[in-house]
């Protein structure tokens, strides 16, 4: 069917009426531009949002306490309490389908006051005090020497892990970091390994800008014993923490003497929860995408069909002495048929291309300029190009389907008698 | 070559109806080149296009070189088209956006035949009837004169068994109408089956046979002395 003189035949057609030609395929080529750039969008938007997440364990809850709501066994309501170390334990033998169960405190913070110094330089960092399984939730890449171990914790060594942003405002160039000490809160510090998030996105220079040191050690060393400030917990894979968080609660509110209805005493924020929520919200997207950018297919198409209908039409006499010269009525419907295909497939690949192009400058504006707030990396999957390839060639066809019809119609003396 | 047997069509235009064609007999043997008059609306193009195949009678028979002509699927009729009948116009109905050799070719792609040997078929042709300088010209390139030519040389490129001019010197002056009609003879000559519908009698006149139409019935035929067209150019 597609041989070489019926190629030339429909080159021939669509070159005898260039500007109708690029007109018709300009429907197409902007319905294929705006499907593509708009799955583009809505992914780079997910992207974005899904990184401000990080890559933290997606199956994890932090946990933390706000006081009591109600009064329970004698205790009054808007009581205060901590969590402790053996919190934790109590929650790691009780509860098997818990992965890690991390304690962590912090000092400092966003835009706080300068806590750290070494030597003339000083800076404002965060400093947590960690367990070695929160760089499994937390996954980083140590640069230089190790992350906090459980003899650091069961020691309580004054050690630290310091992040890129940390060297940057405390050493000079090409000066050994490994080894040396910075002063946090007036206490000495030995640095024992450096670290930068993986792949990280949005907020790094937040994460770059972090101290780690051994929990116990900030306990003992900022005064707070064996308090745990919030803990991260992850689930065991294939077990949501979302289903299990209710039993952590119950041993928590037991352990601390909280009324079991108080939903109030015990704050959290469940990762898995949010981030599935987060993926409903970008199917939906998606869908609306596709739906939106198939519509403006579509009126391409139907631009395209009543195109061919016009040409049909014109050439109805043309059509009447090809049947008179031997042409069969297939023979003209498969002629229009690739014509509406070539046309629909030739500005489609145009289409494609040139969203193609519109989101590597998209790409490009974003790297110059750096992470921008909730949108990273647009782009669209072979499975997205190729679907829209397949609308592409059905709606070819489809859109030739009625021209192709209304062209072998009518008798050839009458397509003769046409003016 | 050709057999009709009380041939009959009428048009129906809402209720009205027009019996154009009340039963048409007539026979034209191979080799004859056989004209048709008759005055505006006698049903001439009518009875032309029902040979052609283009139109189908009512009632009537129609045998083509022993094939019945009757109730074809379009697909049978234009083959039956493509193989045995030529066609030539008043307007010449060249494909405008063809050359003159792509436009002669023409049939010949509907034979599936290969690309070069349609070129050389056709322009063996666009030699025959003189133009074989202008074969990469686009017919409003050409004058009247060869447009009717390169339609000629269509119209023999899948060498047809009758060809079917409907008044092929209606758009032409006179001269140059001679100069058409001295190529019909010079293929008429070679064998050629050739029916000619007109209006002017001495163009009627170089043909070997007059068929009067009127009112949808012959009302003569009959053979008259062939007047060379090459006498006048
Ligand atoms: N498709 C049609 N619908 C209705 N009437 C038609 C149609 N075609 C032809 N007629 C009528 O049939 C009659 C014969 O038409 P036809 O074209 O055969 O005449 P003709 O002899 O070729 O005339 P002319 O010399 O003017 O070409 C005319 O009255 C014409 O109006
Ligand atoms: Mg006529």
């Amino acid at each position: 069917m597609f041989n070489k003189d019926r190629w030339s035949e429909i080159i021939e057609a669509l070159n005898a009426n260039k500007f109708r030609t690029f007109l018709t395929a300009f429907g197409v080529f902007w319905g294929i531009f705006i499907f593509v750039v708009l799955l583009a969008l809505t992914n780079g938007l997910k992207n974005g949002v899904m990184s401000d997440f990080g890559d933290f364990a997606t199956n994890s809850m932090f946990m933390w306490t706000q006081g009591t709501s109600k009064p329970y066994k004698g205790l009054p309501k808007g009581r205060y309490f901590n969590y402790k170390l053996d919190d934790v334990a109590a929650l790691k033998s009780e509860i098997p389908n818990l992965k890690y169960v991390s304690p962590r405190n912090q000092l400092g913070g966003f835009q706080g006051a300068n806590n750290v110094i070494r030597g003339t330089k000083t800076g404002a960092f965060e400093i947590y005090g960690d367990y070695p399984e929160y760089i499994k939730q937390q996954p980083m890449d140590i640069l230089q020497g190790r992350f906090v171990s459980y003899s650091d914790i069961n020691s309580k060594r004054k050690v630290c892990v310091i992040g890129t942003d940390v060297i940057k405002s405390l050493y000079d160039k090409d000066e050994e970091v490994l080894g040396s000490y910075v002063k946090i809160n007036g206490v000495n510090f030995m640095v024992v390994g450096t670290f930068k998030m993986s792949n990280s996105q949005g907020d790094n220079e937040q994460d770059a800008n972090t101290i780690y040191i051994p929990f116990t050690t900030f306990g003992q060393a900022f005064n707070r014993g064996d308090r745990v400030g919030w803990m991260a917990i992850t689930a065991v894979d294939g077990v949501p923490i979302t289903s299990i968080k209710q039993q952590v609660f119950d041993l928590m509110k037991s352990r601390h003497t909280v009324a079991p209805d108080d939903d109030r005493a015990i704050g959290h924020w469940d990762l898995s929860e949010q981030f599935a929520r987060m993926n409903g919200l970008f199917i939906i997207l998606t869908v609306v995408g596709y739906f939106v950018g198939a519509l403006v297919l579509m009126s391409g198409i139907i631009g395209i069909s009543n195109i061919m209908l016009i040409v049909v039409k014109e050439r109805t006499k043309e059509i009447g002495v090809r049947r008179a010269l031997g042409a069969s009525p297939w023979t003209i419907k498969g002629q229009i048929l690739q014509e509406s295909l070539i046309l629909t497939i030739l500005s489609g690949m145009v289409g494609i291309s040139f969203s193609a192009f519109v989101i590597w400058v998209l790409n490009y504006l974003l790297d110059m300029s750096g992470p921008v707030d909730s949108f990273a990396n647009p782009s669209v999957s072979m499975t997205v190009v190729f679907t829209a390839l397949i609308i592409l060639v059905v709606s070819g066809l489809l859109a030739g389907l009625i021209p192709a019809n209304s062209a072998t119609k009518m008798k050839p003396v009458d397509a003769l008698r046409i003016e | 070559m050709i057999q009709i047997k009380d041939l009959h069509k009428s048009y129906h235009m809402g209720s009205n109806s027009l019996h154009v064609l009340k039963g048409i007999n007539f026979e034209v043997k191979e080799g004859e080149l056989v004209s048709i008059m008759g005055s505006s609306g006698s049903g001439k193009s009518t009875l032309l296009n029902i040979l052609g195949m283009l139109d189908e009678a009512d009632t009537g028979q129609y045998i083509l070189d022993g094939f019945p002509i009757k109730n074809l699927n379009e697909k049978v009729a234009a083959k039956y088209r493509n193989e045995f009948l030529g066609f030539i116009f008043q307007s010449f109905n060249l494909i405008n956006y063809k050359s003159a050799l792509d436009n002669v070719a023409l049939p010949l792609y509907y034979q599936n035949i290969k690309r070069k040997e349609r070129i050389e078929k056709a322009e063996h042709y666009l030699e025959k009837v003189g133009l074989a300088q202008w074969s990469h010209h686009l017919p409003s390139e050409l004058s009247g004169g060869q447009k009717q030519r390169v339609a000629i040389a269509r119209a023999l490129a899948s060498d047809p068994k009758v060809l079917l001019a409907d008044e092929p010197t209606g758009a032409l002056d006179t001269k140059t109408s001679y100069e058409v009609m001295e190529l019909i003879q010079g293929i008429n000559d070679e064998g050629k089956t050739i029916l000619v519908v007109t209006h002017e009698n001495d163009i009627a006149n170089m043909t070997k046979r007059i068929v009067n139409l009127k009112d949808g019935v012959i009302i003569d035929d009959s053979t008259v002395e062939q007047v060379r067209a090459s006498q006048y150019v």
